[in-house]
């Protein structure tokens, strides 16, 4: 299976392991990419909050190289970038005023519907039965707390994909793998998102709550799918530790790299290293041999 | 917008509404009554971290996340002194990148984003660390349309 490929701005710097990460295991599982040529970023928070036509034109340029480029879907690993597309889709499929004004912006005209899909749609779609199929590692003593956030099934109208409370999709990539998924409470609660750098103080508050939440529900190892999530719950640890001096540090993964575990491919290879937190159960699980 | 009873459900799961000087159901409120100047000053829409939880959540459907980019643009546009100014030039600066390279430029936002508010001393515990993983790339990432990009922003940008 062929989809198109827009990694997003993370994805080539802050977010580099879950590019890494997610080549490795499509490639494992027969999957395969076209990047987009030449894609720029998809506005992101910055343009959305402060410039609504501005916002439209940069995300729907993306879609519009994927149109030129003969693609029929794209993959979108940034929750954020995944967000910022289907809206923007969604506005010009509903409103012929901002099509034709972002029509202009762009000297094109959008002929063709591309379907925009999430990270989880992907394995979804295309890999469930190849994980298990491809499975060599053991996980059953990973307790993971699936993180959704906000952007991968909200708004669920836009979406049309999974409950905007109550997401399981995650859990069942997960237990394909073989971990567990524990039962909490703050899934789809916001980390704080793109105030990371302006407002740390609230990034540090919020993300301390999810991880807490997960620690109560017997998580050891947090899961999610979007490069804004991971910094403000991993790299954020740091600055939490300074403000809530008891707390202590917990494994935060994207879910690529689960899988890739799965598959049988080890820490350094999936860019586990990258991350401010330590994986704590490396040692265990890698020692853990292959099992075929 | 009209359709808002406040009923405050939106306020209610709202995970910054501690951070905010007003509830999002009052900012909300006070356009409805034509209280615009106080809605426009309002630190509340720039708090709003867009998670879209209120907006899933409306019983009457009125997507209030976008109306508080409605709300945030339109302070732009007037220009009220916006006064959780380090995440409007936090934006400013991460626009800049784009403007600039097509794609997002961590260090020239940071060192754009420090400049203009001198917070010079957040985050240099993250910084190096980043440099040493590799995770932060000196030069920036220039696609190569980066005239298309400029156009937009110009385009889009109501200066003429």
């Amino acid at each position: 299976m062929k989809y198109g490929y827009f990694p997003g701005c993370s994805l080539t710097s802050s977010a580099k392991e879950y590019d890494i990460s997610l080549r490795k295991v499509i490639d494992k599982l027969g999957i395969s990419f076209d990047e987009i040529n030449d894609w720029s970023c998809c506005g992101a928070t910055s343009a959305h909050v402060t410039n609504h036509k501005l916002s439209t034109a940069l995300a729907m340029r993306n879609i519009m190289l994927a149109e030129q480029q003969g693609l029929d879907n794209i993959i979108a690993p940034c929750a954020a970038c995944y967000n910022r597309l289907i809206i923007s889709q969604n506005e010009i499929g509903k409103h012929s005023g901002i099509r034709k004004e972002t029509e202009d912006l762009l000297s094109v005209k959008f002929k063709k519907d591309i379907k925009v899909f999430n990270i989880l749609e992907l394995f979804l779609k295309s890999g469930i039965n190849k994980i298990i199929e491809n499975r060599k590692r053991e996980l059953s003593e990973l307790k993971a707390a699936c993180y959704y956030g906000c952007l991968l099934v909200r708004p669920a109208a836009i979406t049309k994909f999974d409950d905007a409370e109550e997401p399981e999709s995650m859990e069942k990539i997960i237990e394909a793998t073989g971990a567990g998924a524990v039962d909490w409470n703050y899934k789809t609660e916001c980390c704080g998102a793109a105030h990371s750098i302006a407002r740390r103080d609230i990034v540090v508050d919020l993300s301390k709550k999810i991880l807490d939440d997960a620690i109560t529900h017997g998580a050891n190892v947090m899961v999610v799918a979007c490069p804004m999530c991971h910094t403000n719950l991993d790299m954020r640890q740091r600055a939490m530790k300074r403000k809530y001096p008891d707390h202590k540090e917990f494994p935060v993964l994207y879910l690529t790299e689960l899988i890739g575990l799965s598959l049988g491919m080890d820490e350094k290879e999936l860019g586990i290293d990258l991350h401010y937190t330590n994986f704590k159960y490396a040692d265990t699980l890698l020692n853990n041999s292959a099992k075929g | 917008m009209s359709l808002c009873y406040q009923c405050g459900k939106c306020s209610a799961g709202c995970p910054v509404r501690y951070y905010m000087d007003i509830a999002p159901n009052k900012v909300v409120r006070l356009i409805q009554l034509g209280y615009y100047e106080e809605a426009l000053k309002s630190e509340t829409p720039w708090l709003c971290a867009g998670c879209l939880t209120c907006s899933v959540r409306c019983p009457k459907e009125f997507d209030l996340a976008k109306f508080m980019d409605a709300v945030r643009e339109i302070a732009i546009e007037k220009g009220v002194e916006v006064k959780q100014e380090n995440i409007l030039k936090f934006h400013k600066a991460f626009l800049d990148q784009i403007k600039n390279h097509g794609r997002s430029y961590e260090v020239g936002l940071v060192a754009e984003y420090k400049m203009k508010t001198l917070d010079l001393f957040q985050d240099v515990d993250s910084a190096p660390g980043m440099f040493l993983k590799g995770k932060l790339d000196l030069l920036p990432h220039n696609i190569k349309n980066r005239k298309e990009i400029k156009s937009i922003f110009k385009k889009t940008s109501g200066k003429k």
